[in-house]
């Protein structure tokens, strides 16, 4: 329908600037061409050509503007802390003294809490999706509803963290804490907020990503590899778990890593819940910090240029983790399509 | 033999249990998450909401009428920004993006998407609020914007790339200049789909707090103009959120529940208008 719409707006469009010639008389058709007309249409051409050129550059001009606004930015901060910025855990606006250990732990450790949980949750929730659901159409519908959770703000999980579970996870926490404090992971008072809840709000963020891009991978999977699988009589699980995931693994490991990406920059969720104290504590239950949350946190009150410069650093190691993070996926992705095209 | 067989069939029940139990969970938070808001919010949501200023702390009462068309505001700055960067970048993509000029372009787009946004927040600070010498509408905006353009980009590019070849060839046999081709055939085709793009990348930009937080502040009174601090709804969230008023609270899940529904209602309508699309072409 569209087609026949869009011929027929074609039709309108385009006035014809060539006269009607019989088709066996090519040489008349150029000759009923004004050079006019001609060069009108080329001179048209290229400025479409170059105005829709600025607006891609203008792409490029920003992402780099974002790259080297970060490193001058934060000059002041890298001369006077060197690499010692990345191991050392005082951070004193007071006395200007500024490591930014205290956020890298707490943003690994949250992602690391936020992948332990949701891998094998989005994964379990795709291979469901993608090979047991008998009827497409629920499966289709049931992914959507989960899509919309990636559309949720991050402000609103984390009113829903502040108000719903830092709650529970004090109500919880406590007696855990108190009968297991033998194990150091579970150890000290519970405040409610801290690094698991941070972890498990980030893991609810992620979890759709993980099953909406696993879904797509593993329905990815030739029909042909899972009825061998089953010919030669493997049960259905035996054909998910030996066949069908190992053929989309690389995919897998994309959605996962594109996962991690996010998780690593989430931010207001986060800050909500983590406490915000920079120390490096071993315990679940122990109020943290993350890169992101201290840049929510700090940088619009930030007085000293110092402090600002420290900030824009924390800023920086953000980036520069996320681009890594991001490029390992694109190319586990990359890898996957290439693989595709090579077997087809 | 058989009790081997038992004992695969056993293992397969009790995995695909496990996988019917994710999914399960899964949409239980979901159906949580949303009854939740809605239980919260709609119970604190009043006319006053929408039609009033915050009152002072420790009053009662009061609304976010101002931050309403605050973040309106900040969309309207995002969409002049995101959208002729994205869609005029989706067009050269689509239709001269064979070199490697288009490939870093696709790449550097890429690297925008993956970038956390509190950290475009801070660039925007050092362009457009250190050289301005204060917090305001248009940099919160143009912060808002830089979000959009990958999302609109990407999707820009690929709708373009559906419309099928022989379009082009009908209108370029008539004697159509490419440019008129692209202007008035191709584009015109995959509008639908354009569209659907750029109010996901609206949808995204229009609850996000942190890269706000430095850029437009926050504001109790009417923000004048677009040189001023301005209030929107994410920013209000989170500021009534971890304030210790329960009436602020209140406030809070009102307005968590009236974003949720702009931005969940703009995702459903865009895909059911894709949907709609997709099946009438077919």
């Amino acid at each position: 329908m569209t087609d026949r719409r869009a011929l027929a707006a074609a039709r309108l469009a385009v006035r014809p600037i060539v006269r009607v010639a019989p088709p066996s008389a090519p040489e008349r058709v150029r000759a009923t061409t004004p050079p006019h007309a001609i060069r009108r249409r080329r001179l048209a051409d290229g400025a479409f050509r170059l105005t829709s050129l600025a607006f891609a550059l203008s792409v490029l001009v920003i992402t780099g503007a974002i790259a080297i606004e970060l490193f001058v930015r934060s000059a002041p901060a890298r001369h006077a802390f060197g690499w010692s910025f990345l191991s050392t855990s005082t951070w004193d606006p007071v006395f200007s003294h500024f490591g930014a250990l205290p956020f890298i732990y707490g943003t690994l450790a949250t992602t690391f809490i936020a992948l332990a949980i949701a891998v094998p949750l989005g994964l379990g929730a795709a291979v469901c999706l993608a090979e047991l659901m008998p009827h497409r159409g629920v499966a289709d519908a049931l992914t959507f509803l989960i899509e919309l959770l990636v559309a949720v703000p991050s402000v609103v999980y984390g009113l829903v963290g502040v108000f719903v579970l830092v709650p529970i996870m004090r109500e919880f926490g406590t007696p855990i804490a108190n009968t297991l404090s033998f194990i150091p992971f579970l150890a000290g008072p519970v405040y409610g907020v801290g690094l698991l809840t941070a972890g498990i709000v980030l893991a609810v963020m992620i979890v759709p990503f993980i099953i909406a891009l696993g879904r797509e991978v593993l329905l990815a999977v030739p029909q042909s590899q899972r009825e061998g699988a089953l010919a030669l009589g493997a049960t259905r699980w035996e054909t998910v778990r030996h066949v069908v995931v190992p053929y989309a693994r690389s995919g897998i490991m994309g959605a996962i890593f594109l996962a991690l990406a996010r998780a690593l920059g989430e931010t207001m969720a986060v800050t909500m819940v983590i406490g915000n104290r920079p120390e490096i504590a071993t315990s679940l239950f122990a109020p943290a910090h993350t890169m992101a949350a201290v840049l929510a946190n700090e940088f619009a009150e930030a007085t000293s240029d110092i402090h600002l410069a420290a900030l824009v650093e924390v800023g920086l190691v953000l980036f520069g983790i996320t681009l890594v993070v991001n490029a390992v996926a694109r190319l586990m992705i990359l890898g996957v399509r290439g693989g595709d095209e090579v077997r087809a | 033999m058989s009790r081997r067989y038992w004992r695969r069939r056993l293992v397969e029940r009790v995995m695909f249990t496990l996988t019917i139990a994710a999914t399960a969970s899964v949409l239980g938070v979901l159906f949580f998450l949303l009854g939740y808001l809605v239980w919260q919010g709609a119970s604190s949501l009043s006319w006053d909401f929408f039609t009033k200023l915050p009152t002072p702390v420790g009053e009662a009462g009061g609304g976010m009428a101002n931050a309403l068309v605050g973040s309106g505001k900040l969309l309207l700055v995002a969409s002049a920004v995101g959208v002729p960067v994205g869609f005029l970048g989706g067009v050269y993509l689509a239709e001269y993006g064979s070199g490697s000029l288009a490939f870093a372009v696709r790449y550097a787009a890429d690297v925008l998407n993956g970038v956390p946004s509190i950290v475009i927040g801070i660039t925007v600070y050092g362009l457009l609020v250190v050289s301005v010498g204060h917090f305001s509408t248009l940099a919160g905006g143009v912060a808002l914007g830089f979000l959009m353009i990958p999302v609109a980009l990407r999707t820009t590019e690929e709708f373009l790339r559906l419309v099928p070849r022989s379009l082009r060839e009908a209108s370029l046999a008539l004697g159509a200049s490419h440019s008129t081709t692209v202007i008035r055939v191709v584009i015109p085709a995959a509008m639908r789909g354009i569209m659907t793009g750029i109010i996901l990348s609206l949808a995204r930009v229009a609850g996000e707090t942190a890269p706000l937080l430095f850029t437009a502040l926050n504001n109790r009174f009417w923000s004048e103009g677009w040189l001023q601090p301005t209030a929107s709804l994410p920013v209000m969230i989170f500021t009534y959120a971890i304030a210790p008023y329960d009436d602020w609270h209140r406030q809070a899940w009102a307005a968590a529940l009236v974003l949720l529904v702009l931005v969940l209602g703009a995702n459903v309508f865009a895909r059911v208008a894709l949907h709609r699309g997709a099946a009438a072409q077919a």
